[in-house]
């Protein structure tokens, strides 16, 4: 009896077909559950004049669009967003490949460094940023402090309070911040190519830059594409930096989509609007996304 | 052969490189543990100062002008919650790993070796789940977090947070057990393993440097997140250490600096550690598959 029911187990469990199914059951159920539907709910939050005084849901139809496009301060966030993300990639690539290289190689004291250099990616993103906050002070910055010691300045810097150096020291913490996700996830990638393939290319006489861009980024470069992937995605949907550094400030210069629809939908109580602007960044991703992964199958397949 | 031979000359020039190339390494790799380490080794100076010594502006920044002080390190542990936020933290992080190891390991395996036509599509799908961010959802969550009762206590964040790990998670997951050859399971079926028999037995152990790097990265997913742990708990006993510190130790315009960086450094540096050591295995799994590939 509990043998022949023990068969009938294992023949349902050998059905691929079932097995499939029962096995991605779960995460579908979870993620429909509970992104798939506030997902519906955010949609519906756009079109109402939900607040957070009047939680009453009453159909305003395209009401909060016109009004978010209406706002220049929607189109500077937008334009920011753009600016921080692509900055932010491009700058997260080129070092992360330069840490990667140097993370590869053996040294002594790697095992130190390699600790060291994880640190940023490990610390929660609040409290990097609010240390960020303190190195950026205008008073007791300790890198104004070094550069005066140089006398390269005569007066503090006021890193956040200028449109430029405020949107420079949000990118710079967002690169600092990536480096190593995206150095761990090249130096994977390296590590999965051929010693032969290295060895043949340097008994051919190729030098380490020749070796490096002949061979070693054109094998690894859909792992290039996937860090660059993951840059994006961490600086385009993070407000704790720009919320923690700048509060978007000064005047709106580093205020992007995110921190625009918290300040709008939360500190502003206008839920409707909130959720019209932070809609915006989903097709927007998505875009990216697809687009890179494109680049990331054309480059597996060539 | 005469024309491999390598002169004198040749072999100076090649070690000079060589010894060119390795300070060249030393110099990049101090430097990049500069830029990345150097605000957390301030931050340890920072933690002991005493105020006078901190806020004077003439004062240099990287030494003790005044002796130092640990009454810093006592406030953070004895007027704040924050040993009530790490563990918390931990919590939320272990329970979240256990949900998103559960679900997704099985999920991965359905859509990378199960060959069902729908399979490449669904993973790109869940993939694109990861990229509805958190600032769309938190408003109509919290609603849901409410409903369901769980406002104000942790299991909101055990709930919620497998929404933001698992869609990574089952993409990291296909791309490690795509690199393992399907002989493997399908010899250990021949040998009589059930499908299941075959994917405990067989699969995970080889596809651990997977798991490994699926734990570090949920866990880190977790433990930075901002927004839903902001929206979902107020009472301060409840908070992870993400939310608590900055409400605690930032009280309206005052900030309590030297507090600050300590449970910074506190909370980054065992991470890390942890982090690297599982990094070593991952990467040496890494490489192995290739070797062996």
């Amino acid at each position: 009896m509990a043998a022949g029911l023990t068969r009938q187990r294992r023949k349902l469990a050998d059905n691929d077909g079932v097995l499939a199914w029962a096995f991605l059951a779960p995460s579908v159920v979870y993620i429909l559950a509970l992104v798939g539907l506030p997902f519906i709910l955010a949609i519906a939050f756009s079109f109402s004049d939900v607040t957070g005084g009047d939680p009453t849901f009453d159909w305003v139809g395209f009401a909060n669009f016109s009004a978010i496009f209406d706002d220049p301060v929607f189109w500077a966030s937008l334009r920011n967003t753009f600016v921080f993300t692509v900055i932010s990639m491009v700058l997260i690539v080129i070092f992360g490949k330069i840490l990667a290289n140097i993370l590869i190689a053996d040294f002594r004291g790697k095992w130190v460094v390699r600790f060291l250099v994880l640190l940023p990616w490990t610390t929660p993103v609040a409290l990097s940023s609010i240390a960020w906050l303190w190195l950026l002070d205008s008073v007791f910055s300790p890198i104004d402090y070094v550069l005066r010691a140089l006398g390269l300045i005569e007066n503090n810097v006021y890193w956040l309070g200028q449109p430029g150096l405020a949107i420079g020291s949000v990118i710079a913490v967002h690169v600092w911040r990536l480096v190593p996700l995206a150095a761990v996830i090249m130096l994977a990638g390296m590590l999965a190519i051929p010693k032969d393939v290295q060895e043949q290319a340097a008994v051919d006489g190729a030098g380490f830059w020749r070796r490096m861009f002949e061979v070693t980024i054109p094998l690894t470069a859909p792992v290039i594409a996937i860090a660059a992937l993951f840059g994006a995605i961490f600086t385009f949907t993070d407000m704790t930096v720009v919320q923690v550094l700048t509060r978007g400030g000064p005047n709106n210069e580093t205020q992007v989509l995110t921190s625009w629809a918290y300040f709008r939908g939360i500190e502003g109580s206008d839920i409707g609007q909130g959720a019209a602007i932070a809609l915006f960044l989903f097709p927007l991703l998505l875009a990216a996304a697809i687009a890179i992964l494109r680049a990331v199958r054309r480059m597996e397949v060539s | 052969m005469t024309t491999l031979e390598i002169t004198d000359a040749q072999r100076r020039s090649i070690a000079r490189r060589h010894r060119f190339g390795r300070i060249g390494l030393y110099v990049l790799a101090i430097g990049a543990a500069l830029v990345a380490a150097g605000p957390f080794v301030w931050g340890v100076i920072t933690t002991f100062k005493q105020d006078r010594d901190l806020y004077r502006r003439r004062n240099n920044p990287f030494v003790f002008n005044e002796t130092p002080t640990t009454e810093h390190v006592r406030v953070l542990f004895e007027e704040t919650g924050f040993a009530k936020f790490a563990l918390n933290t931990l919590w939320v992080g272990l329970l979240v790993v256990a949900i998103t190891l559960a679900l997704s390991l099985p999920a991965a395996y359905s859509l990378a070796r199960l060959d069902r036509p729908w399979a490449g599509p669904m993973g790109i799908a869940i993939f694109f789940v990861y990229l509805v961010p958190p600032t769309l959802l938190f408003l109509s969550l919290s609603r849901i977090v409410v409903a369901l009762g769980l406002q104000d206590s942790t299991w909101s964040l055990v709930l919620i947070y497998p929404t933001i790990t698992i869609p990574v998670s089952v993409w990291l997951l296909i791309g490690f057990l795509k690199t393992l050859p399907r002989d493997i399971e399908e010899q250990a079926m021949v040998d009589g393993y059930s499908r299941l028999g075959a994917l405990g037995r067989v699969v995970v152990p080889l596809v651990a440097p997977g798991i490994v790097a699926v734990v570090v990265f949920a866990f880190t997913l977790t433990a930075s997140e901002f927004i839903y742990a902001l929206a979902f708990i107020s009472p301060s006993d409840a908070k992870t250490i993400s939310t608590g510190v900055p409400t605690e130790l930032v009280r309206g315009d005052v900030f309590f600096w030297q507090s600050l960086q300590a449970a910074t450094v506190l909370v980054a540096v065992p991470i890390a550690f942890v982090f690297n050591i599982f990094l070593n295995r991952f990467i040496s799994g890494f490489t192995q598959g290739a070797v062996k590939g």
